[in-house]
């Protein structure tokens, strides 16, 4: 029987609630990130440039947007004859069925799609990170050191380890103890939500798991803890990279704004590993000669005829003449009227903002302002400033 | 709804673009920012539901070819018709087929397995977006045996010399198919012609040692013929040569010229690229520009049409240019009227300037 050494599992059914309206309508893996992508395009391409040629994404929340963006595959070369992407969302049994009850639950309840494939190893991913990785090095890590699971771990500064799940490890590397959102870290190496098991032993927790009533079904409160207490070999994969969860709003902003300075952490024009998306085939953007256009990420299909500034611009925007964006995102299809003002905030995808309208706060310190749900019309008279 | 397909005839089509087309068809040009010159001629035969489209390539295809793949940007890869890039390869010992007439000879499987009853034949000079249903309807109700597209156009240019032009009676019949030199009613080489005549007329050429279809099967039969006159109402662009090319590429820079060739209803579509969205620097100062995915702007560009990939260093000055795709203009260049095919570089601190009616062409890979 033909078989994969390792396939991924994307958990991409989370609805996000932080990241509030913005995930009405679709769950967090579609939100729109860097002026052309979503947050799938990621740790797909990521897939992809790291040779695992077999995706299985579980979906959950508002899944038509995404299944409908991810189709077969095909932006990220993943329209495979064996393999390739296969979206897996909940379904009934004979016996009954529901919705995925936990991460752990989702794979558990796809163990017939991993069988099929017989891998030796499992990859477990998240959609909600910005980061580009091969996960080939941590495979070769993980069956170099003969791993039962490895997780992947970032140093992050000591003064937010207690915002993250830590690993504490030994000199080897070995994780000793998981500790969730520590008040004392002992470590600062965080967790990116990144897993590889052996399937045979991850099978066999997941089953364990699965019988137990008081289990919540997740990889961080239950089967990581529960392969520590066995003594299983769990390793730390240190990963050194850009890496950003874009949970919230203003964490999405931010990673927006990391794209614009002066030495960016993500290098989106890497040849060599190339972000794939689903393209929205618009013509080349127009610059017009009343715009001014500083510091700026902006897309095909826009036309600007007022001020960017330092700002990133999805594609088929319409700024016109006489308006200001500045320290925005603006999603796509967006249409922003004459002297308009923004400032600080994201605008999602379709609004029409009309004439004379101000939007967010100038000032350094202060939130983000979203606007607003999709397709939302902001009246010229109607100016917000959300503190 | 009748099925059409289409041909898209480069057989006879010159090379006239100077160093743009030394290393490929015409057909193959970049224009736009982002498109190839064929790009709209396949986008227009897509939104008009043609989903067999045959390409009749002569010479110099690579470029045109690798551009194309099996069709994928166009939905053109499919289980049944789809794309067929058709170069000249043929041994047929028997063969008597000259000119264009190889083509349609050598391809006749095309032609004779498709399930369309029409055929669209059209070349790739002729940019415009127009929807083939339109003219196969006009086609139907006159009950002619070819339907020819033409453009009245405004003002007569250089470019419109070389294209054939019509004589048209008040019924919308075509009278003469000559080069009159002051005539506006351009031929924009498209016809629309039912399969089976169209199969029949290559047949009597070859038989009748002609050596060109349009020519000698349709021109040359009038007036014993019927042949319909459609005419294409909206923006329209014959480009066949490098002052051509230039003027009509930066009539692209007016907002409404540029909304009648790209509209919501007929995208034109092309090969993806994955570039990153473009990086305007705090240094950049873009004016009236049309600018592809993945270029870094870190210098001055008015009046022009960069593609993707164009790196402009700080200080570097663009004016009425047309840079192509992946060039590098390094700090304190200085470029006016001219056109850089792909992956030039231009070295920091050099001046090129052309003549706003003549542009300075440089040709692939050069380093100045």
């Amino acid at each position: 029987m033909k078989n994969k050494e390792c396939v991924a599992m994307l958990l991409a059914g989370g609805q996000g609630t932080r990241l509030k309206s913005l995930t009405k309508k679709i769950a967090k893996p579609a939100v729109y990130f860097g002026g052309k992508y979503r947050i799938i395009d990621f740790p797909l391409s990521n897939c992809t440039n790291s040779g695992i040629d077999t995706v299985g994404v579980l979906t959950q929340y508002e899944p038509l947007i995404l299944n409908n963006y991810i189709g077969i595959g095909s932006s990220w070369d993943l329209d495979r004859s064996f393999g390739g992407v296969s979206v897996l969302p909940p379904y009934m049994q004979a016996d009954g069925g529901g919705w995925y009850s936990g991460t752990a639950n989702a794979i558990y309840r796809n163990m017939e799609f991993l069988d099929q494939y017989n891998p030796e190893h499992v990859l477990i991913l998240s959609g909600d990170h910005i980061y580009k990785m091969d996960y080939n090095h941590m495979l070769e890590y993980h069956i170099a050191a003969e791993a039962d699971a490895t997780i992947s771990v970032l140093e992050v500064p000591w003064s937010e380890a207690s915002r993250f799940g830590i690993m504490n490890t030994n000199d080897e590397g070995r994780i000793t103890e998981f500790d969730e959102k520590p008040e004392f870290p002992l470590s600062n190496l965080a967790s990116m939500g990144v897993y590889i098991f052996k399937w045979d032993v991850l099978k066999r927790y997941l089953m364990e798991d699965e019988e137990k009533e008081d289990s919540s079904h997740d990889f961080g409160k239950d089967i990581i803890p529960a392969l520590l207490n066995d003594n299983k070999k769990l390793n730390a994969y240190t990963f050194d990279g850009y890496w950003k969860d874009v949970g919230t709003v203003d964490s999405l902003w931010e990673a927006n704004m990391d794209l614009l300075k002066e030495e960016p952490g993500l290098n989106l024009s890497d040849n060599k590993w190339r972000i794939y998306s689903k393209n929205p085939n618009q013509p080349a953007q127009y610059i017009a000669s009343s715009a001014t256009v500083r510091n700026a990420l902006i897309n095909e299909g826009c036309r600007i005829y007022g001020t960017v500034d330092t700002s990133v611009i999805f594609y088929g925007v319409q700024v016109a003449q006489g308006s200001v964006i500045k320290d925005s995102v603006i999603m796509p299809n967006v249409k922003i009227g004459k002297n308009v003002k923004i400032h600080r905030a994201i605008i999602s995808e379709g609004s029409v903002i009309e004439d004379n309208s101000v939007v967010g706060d100038s000032s350094p310190d202060s939130q983000i302002t979203l606007v607003a749900e999709e397709g939302s019309v902001m009246a010229s008279s109607y100016a917000t400033i959300i503190k | 709804m009748d099925l059409i397909a289409g041909i898209i005839n480069l057989d006879h089509e010159q090379d006239l673009l100077e160093e743009l087309t030394y290393f490929r068809c015409g057909a193959a040009v970049p224009f736009a920012g982002r498109y190839r010159m064929i790009d709209f001629t396949i986008s227009n035969m897509t939104n008009s539901r043609i989903e067999s489209v045959a390409v009749f390539a002569r010479r110099k295809y690579r470029s045109l070819m690798d551009h194309m793949e099996q069709g994928k940007s166009w939905d053109l890869d499919r289980q049944r018709g789809g794309l067929f890039i058709l170069p000249p390869d043929w041994n047929d010992p028997t063969d008597l087929s000259r000119g264009d007439l190889q083509h349609f000879h050598n391809n006749i499987d095309f032609i004779r397995r498709t399930l369309a009853d029409y055929i669209v034949v059209s070349g790739s000079q002729n940019i415009c977006s127009i929807d083939y249903r339109d003219v196969l309807e006009s086609h139907k109700e006159s009950g002619a045996d070819v339907t020819v597209v033409y453009k009245k156009v405004e003002e007569l240019q250089p470019e419109h010399n070389l294209a054939h032009k019509l004589t048209i009676d008040d019924s919308g019949q075509v009278m003469a198919i000559h080069n009159d030199q002051q005539s506006k009613n351009v031929y924009m080489d498209m016809y629309i012609i039912e399969r089976d005549y169209l199969n029949y007329l290559v047949e009597n050429c070859i038989a009748h040692g002609c050596s060109h279809l349009f020519l000698d099967g349709i021109k040359g039969r009038l007036p014993d013929i019927h042949i319909n006159a459609y005419e294409h109402e909206g923006s329209h662009a014959l480009i066949n040569s490098v002052e051509s090319y230039y003027r009509n590429s930066r009539k692209l820079l007016n907002e409404s010229e540029h909304d009648e060739l790209f509209n919501e209803e007929s995208p034109v579509f092309t090969k993806v690229k994955n570039e990153a969205p473009s990086h305007y620097a705090f240094s950049s100062n873009i004016n009236n520009t049309l600018v592809a995915n993945g270029c870094t702007l870190e210098g001055h560009v008015e009046d022009s049409i960069l593609f993707r990939g164009v790196k402009v260093g700080k200080g570097a000055v663009i004016k009425n240019s047309i840079i192509m795709q992946r060039c590098e203009i390094e700090e304190n260049a200085v470029l006016e009227n001219v056109i850089l095919d792909k992956d030039c570089s231009i070295s920091s601190g050099r001046t090129l300037i052309g003549a706003p009616e003549k542009p300075f062409v440089v040709a692939k890979r050069k380093t100045m």
